[in-house]
């Protein structure tokens, strides 16, 4: 379950959209244009079981997405979902970790104030015994280049 | 017979008589025969696991996924409060003051410790500067990095945040840091392996055990550490997926 963001909790001018989240969720998103700058020398790391629900967290991530812990664990990691990322780049990746193998990729995500910061991500199966027993996200700091490139490519693959 | 315990040849020069005392702290406390190897390098260390001769190691984070998965070691315990941090820097007079203003080209000075060449790596990556576009100058020790950055021999050096720290403050007035790691979670393991794996759980237990031991704790400060604090199996499957993921 994932709520709709709410215009209290939105810092500055924001527009509206309706987003069919990954498990068929509708989400109302409002988002700005603000941009959060990713902190140097800092990991974002997140783990979710196989369905993407996330399950662990640590604090750079509470820190950028501005949600709480409580407010995470439990909520699809689709809550970062940022409308300007083409559905095509999750499904890459969707298909990519399902097969067992490493997704990376450059992706906008949205935080709770509406805002936004750009990563380099990469996702990993963590199989133990054989089995997928959910994925690890770690994001660091991306080149300014590479966002730019980005920037300039996502709107394309609508 | 005696079992092979080894220490990722990163250890700081200063600890090498305590990993010697915390050797025989360890055969005392156990009963157990242990021969404790020194290697110089890490290539001599990776092919002693390689011919199955170690059956302990405190091991650097990037060789945990091969002692893992591929040598069926086990975690036992990490130092209380240490985690493996990495520092980008230049030297104090040069203009630069973040990772982005470097250019391709620039010749980087690091050593040969893994993990904190992969994060140092991870750090430049924001100014588009990967070991395609920038030359190396691989060094044996971390004040070769420093001396390097002094004499203008290098632009940038790779540090262990440690080691860094560590340097005398002089060296440390000529030089500027541009980044620091706040990564938390990638740190030295002592770990078990085969021959010994009957002997984890009293091996842990007297390693957590051993702050509280008076003489535990003088030989924990020979090594700089504070205490033993155990590691589970679903904690180190964690960070090995965590350096799985930073290797790309």
């Amino acid at each position: 379950m994932i709520n709709d963001m709410k215009p209290e909790d939105v810092v500055g001018e924001f527009r509206e959209v309706t987003l069919n989240l990954f498990g068929g969720y509708p989400r109302k998103i409002l988002y700005t244009e603000i941009e959060t700058p990713y902190p140097d020398g800092k990991l974002i790391v997140s783990t979710t079981d196989p369905k993407g629900v996330i399950t662990h967290v640590n604090q750079a991530f509470i820190e950028m997405s501005g949600y709480t812990d409580a407010e995470l664990i439990g909520a699809p990691h689709s809550i970062l979902r940022h409308p300007d990322m083409p559905p095509a780049a999750f499904k890459d990746l969707w298909d990519t970790v399902k097969k067992g193998e490493k997704w990376q990729g450059f992706v906008k995500n949205l935080r709770k104030d509406g805002g936004y910061y750009w990563v380099k991500a990469t996702v990993i199966p963590n199989i133990r015994k054989g089995v997928v027993v959910g994925y690890t996200s770690v994001r660091r700091k991306p080149s300014r280049t590479k966002v730019d490139e980005c920037r300039k490519l996502y709107p394309t693959l609508f | 017979m005696s079992f092979l315990f080894t220490v990722s040849p990163d250890f700081t020069p200063d600890h090498l008589s305590g990993w010697y005392i915390f050797n025989t702290w360890l055969q005392k406390q156990t009963g157990v025969p242990i021969h404790l190897e020194m290697y110089n390098d890490f290539n001599a260390q990776r092919e002693a696991i390689a011919q199955d001769k170690v059956s302990l190691i405190y091991a650097n984070p990037y060789d945990a996924a091969m002692l893992v998965r591929e040598k069926g070691f086990l975690p036992l315990v990490k130092p209380v409060g240490v985690s493996d941090e990495a520092i980008i820097a230049v030297g104090a007079a040069n203009p630069v003051d973040d990772v982005a203003e470097l250019t391709p080209g620039v010749k980087l000075a690091f050593t040969d410790d893994p993990d904190v060449k992969m994060m140092g790596m991870i750090m430049l990556e924001p100014g588009d500067l990967d070991a395609r576009n920038m030359q190396s100058l691989p060094c044996d020790t971390y004040v070769q990095v420093a001396k390097h950055l002094l004499r203008g021999d290098a632009d940038v050096g790779i540090f262990l945040a440690e080691a860094f720290d560590d340097l005398s403050a002089m060296i440390k007035k000529q030089l500027k840091i541009l980044v620091r790691s706040q990564i938390s979670v990638i740190h030295h393991s002592l770990m078990i392996g085969p021959g010994l794996l009957d002997q984890r759980e009293p091996f842990q237990r007297c390693l957590t055990a051993m702050a509280a031991d008076e003489k535990g704790v003088g030989v924990l400060e020979s090594l700089g550490f504070k205490g033993w604090e155990k590691v589970d199996h679903e904690e180190m499957e964690f960070m090995i997926d965590l350096m799985d993921t930073l290797t790309v």
